[in-house]
């Protein structure tokens, strides 16, 4: 497959590896401490433990794996929302794949649709919209979710919806925005990361230019990276020299789709349609001010909160689960005592172990319960 | 003798009429079923099949018994239908039991609107599919229901087959050292279905690899008379059979995955909706495993039948640390993961 199979070639990898070798023989002189550096995004997590990247880092450099997985993210209330909204019998609940096995407090919404919710799994909101049209008579809710990456979709499919005045068509907003957490991760006094791989598919979106303050007010280098093994290894190998030279700065590796500007169109799509909410509940983390997005009062007719006047939940993260230790990067998933015990892949107690994206389930997944970090 | 379908009933569509018991349903098990399936005056008289004992214990000391039931949406994609589905499946689950498959039974519910022209369509790739086997469907029965109690068509083989003395096939009989061969690419039904549903909007010229295994197991047992284990890699995938032989023998299977199979296709409709090949279903693979010193000829002996063209060693047994058996994927960096079974189905991952 071009343009996939070059970014994975064993041999470039070796170079790679050699090279970040190197560097980070020159910074273990210099440091005792090791080298943690961050990939914000599930997608490079999930890439990480599939070719086992972490496993051939030299012992001074360590990945912590960061909050960028939109499905482990959401909270346990939001679950319970979209279920007691998908039990209504006139509505068709639709949402993506990954949403379907995320369980609230009860249960997921794949086990709703068992117990006789009208739950679909679409590939695109454009799809719930198309649902609308062909079933005038019930109500067509879309499971809003994701990042940056997924929230034009959305706000297109609202625009369309506006266009042709679709009356049974809402969503329940869940888009969520990166750069609030980072920050918030940032200010806490023991975060220890020393340096970032940002996201790729929020970047094309966003750009690069809003990770700026990162380098500027917090001084860790970002290197904005693509999804193949050796986007990961290059993009560390930048890291790794920006560290070594004491530099702080907002790199590219991904440039073969991300622009610094990222996408104008996309971005004034997300402008048209959103406004930011004054705090949004991430799961593992808890409230984040500034961090989701909500529809502007022009789009309200197509906000299934208010055309459902629903009471939302909360519901509170277990105590034993460290989700939010794991996603600081203060521990390794198997150093919480839930791990592989009570949570689970197919009973996931902690934020991380729902998506195979989060850091827990990859964990399990790649390497298995009986081992340590 | 392919009859018209004329006089079966009204506006080419099944009706409870045809499950009633009266004339309308006489009318399509003869026009339908039995110019399908029947050869012979003599075998649609009784109320059950037949089976001569004495030529089948001169095939073997054995038999096997299988039964299937399928569902699949939708109910035809490129390379086949349930039909085709149906009549592969219960003849491969014979087949890599090391038996020669005899004869099938087909049991049908259908629902109520069902267009009589897709049931002919199914009706015939069974036929189809039974004689490229080589086996006879020689029982049936069918079932009408209302529309809203059935997707359209369900339908249920069972088979029965006669094992040869010389074979003896086990999940658990793997060993240390032994090497795990796949007949060809992984995941085509899977990939293949998930296009057919179209909600995807991806072209792709993907087919169903669904094809009964029969002649493809006996020239591979004719070559290495000693495999070990066999079975088809339906559901779950390749992954599942693999997880299955590393339980049932305690050891390791190791998997190289620069050598698995896969079609650039399938490869591409895999990232886009970050899905695993592994775990695709197939409907014409299987997974064999034989000493390593009979590893080649197995190759080349599929290698040279139609169905095992792409045929590759992919693996091999070792022993297991703790003795729990497991499968464990190496790739080409070097780096290996441990394999583990998703719960339910593989879901896309979207965002």
């Amino acid at each position: 497959m071009r343009f996939v199979k070059e970014f994975r070639d064993p041999h470039l990898a070796e170079a790679l590896l050699a090279r970040i070798n190197h560097v980070a023989e020159r910074i273990g002189h210099r440091r005792a401490r090791p080298v943690t550096v961050m990939e914000v995004c599930g997608g490079h997590t999930h890439t990480i433990f599939r070719y086992g990247l972490d496993r051939r880092l030299p012992a001074n450099i360590e990945f912590a794996h960061g909050p960028g997985c939109p499905v482990c993210v959401l909270p346990k209330g939001r679950i319970e929302d979209a279920i007691a909204l998908a039990h209504r019998p006139d509505v068709i609940f639709t949402t993506f794949g990954d949403a379907m096995r995320v369980p609230g407090g009860r249960g997921s919404l794949l086990q709703a649709r068992a117990a006789g919710a009208d739950v679909r799994m679409v590939y695109s909101p454009l799809d719930a919209l198309a649902l609308a049209r062909a079933n005038p008579e019930r109500q067509v809710v879309f499971f809003a979710l994701g990042f940056e990456t997924t929230a034009p979709s959305t706000a297109l499919t609202i625009l369309r919806a506006g266009a042709e005045n679709i009356g049974n068509f809402s969503i329940m907003c869940q888009h969520i925005t990166i750069i609030p957490t980072l920050r918030a991760l940032l200010a806490q006094p023991d975060f220890t990361v020393d340096g970032f791989i940002g996201p790729g598919h929020v970047s094309m979106v966003i750009g690069t230019d809003p990770y700026a303050f990162i380098a500027r007010d917090f001084r860790r280098p970002l290197v904005v990276a693509g999804f193949e093994p050796l986007d990961i290894l290059h993009s560390l190998l930048m890291v790794l020299r920006q560290i070594e030279a004491g530099e702080a700065r907002v790199e590219n590796q991904y440039a073969r789709v991300v622009a610094a500007q990222g996408n104008k169109a996309a971005i004034a799509a997300i402008e048209r349609v959103y406004e930011v909410r004054a705090e949004c509940e991430w799961r593992g983390l808890g409230q984040i001010a500034g961090s989701g997005l909500q529809l502007r009062a022009e789009w309200a007719g197509f906000d299934a909160e208010k055309r459902f006047a629903m009471q939302p939940h909360h519901l509170a993260d277990l105590e034993q689960c460290r989700c939010g230790d794991v996603l600081t990067g203060r521990i390794k998933p198997p150093q919480c005592q839930s791990f592989g015990r009570a949570c689970a892949p197919d009973h996931p107690a902690g934020a991380l172990m729902v998506s195979s994206e989060g850091a827990c389930a990859a964990y399990y997944e790649y390497h298995g319960v009986g081992e340590a970090a | 003798m392919p009859g018209t379908l004329t006089g079966i009933g009204v506006d080419g569509r099944i009706t409870l009429a045809h499950g009633g018991g009266g004339s309308a349903m006489r009318a399509l098990i003869d026009k339908v079923f039995l110019s399908a399936f029947a050869q012979g005056p003599a075998a649609v008289q009784e109320d059950q099949a037949r089976l001569d004992l004495a030529a089948l214990s001169a095939r073997g000391d054995r038999l096997a018994f299988t039964t299937d039931a399928f569902v699949v949406e939708p109910l035809e994609f490129p390379g086949g239908n349930i039909g085709t589905l149906a009549v592969c499946g219960t003849v491969n689950d014979l087949a890599v039991g090391g038996a020669s498959p005899v004869a099938l039974s087909a049991a049908f519910v259908l629902a109520e609107g069902l267009e009589l022209a897709l049931l002919r369509r199914v009706v015939d790739a069974m036929a189809q599919s039974a004689a490229q086997a080589g086996v006879r469907i020689v029982t049936g029965d069918t079932k009408v229901v209302p529309r809203h109690a059935c997707d359209g068509l369900f339908v249920t083989t069972s088979g029965v087959g006669v094992i040869r003395p010389q074979y003896n096939i086990s999940i658990a009989a793997g060993q240390v050292g032994d090497v795990v061969l796949v007949n060809g690419t992984l995941g085509d039904h899977g990939a293949a279905i998930l296009c057919a549903r179209g909600d995807l909007a991806l072209q792709t010229s993907l087919q169903s690899d669904c094809a009964p295994l029969n002649t493809l197991v006996e020239t591979l047992l004719h070559a290495v008379p000693d495999v070990h284990c066999m079975r088809d890699a339906t559901r779950g995938g390749v992954a599942g059979v693999l997880s299955e032989l590393a339980e049932a023998s305690g050891l390791l299977v190791k998997v190289h995955e620069a050598t698995l199979p896969v079609r650039p296709e399938v490869e591409g409709v895999c990232e886009i909706l970050g899905l695993d090949p592994l775990f695709l279903a197939n409907e014409g693979k299987l997974v064999a495993v034989v000493p390593a010193s009979h590893a080649q000829r197995a190759l080349a002996a599929m290698q040279g039948h139609p169905l095992g063209r792409n045929a590759a060693v992919i693996g091999t047994l070792q022993a297991s640390p703790g003795g729990q058996g497991g499968v464990q994927i190496v790739n080409e960096f070097g780096g290996a993961r441990v394999l583990t079974m998703p719960s339910g189905e593989q879901l896309p991952r979207i965002c």
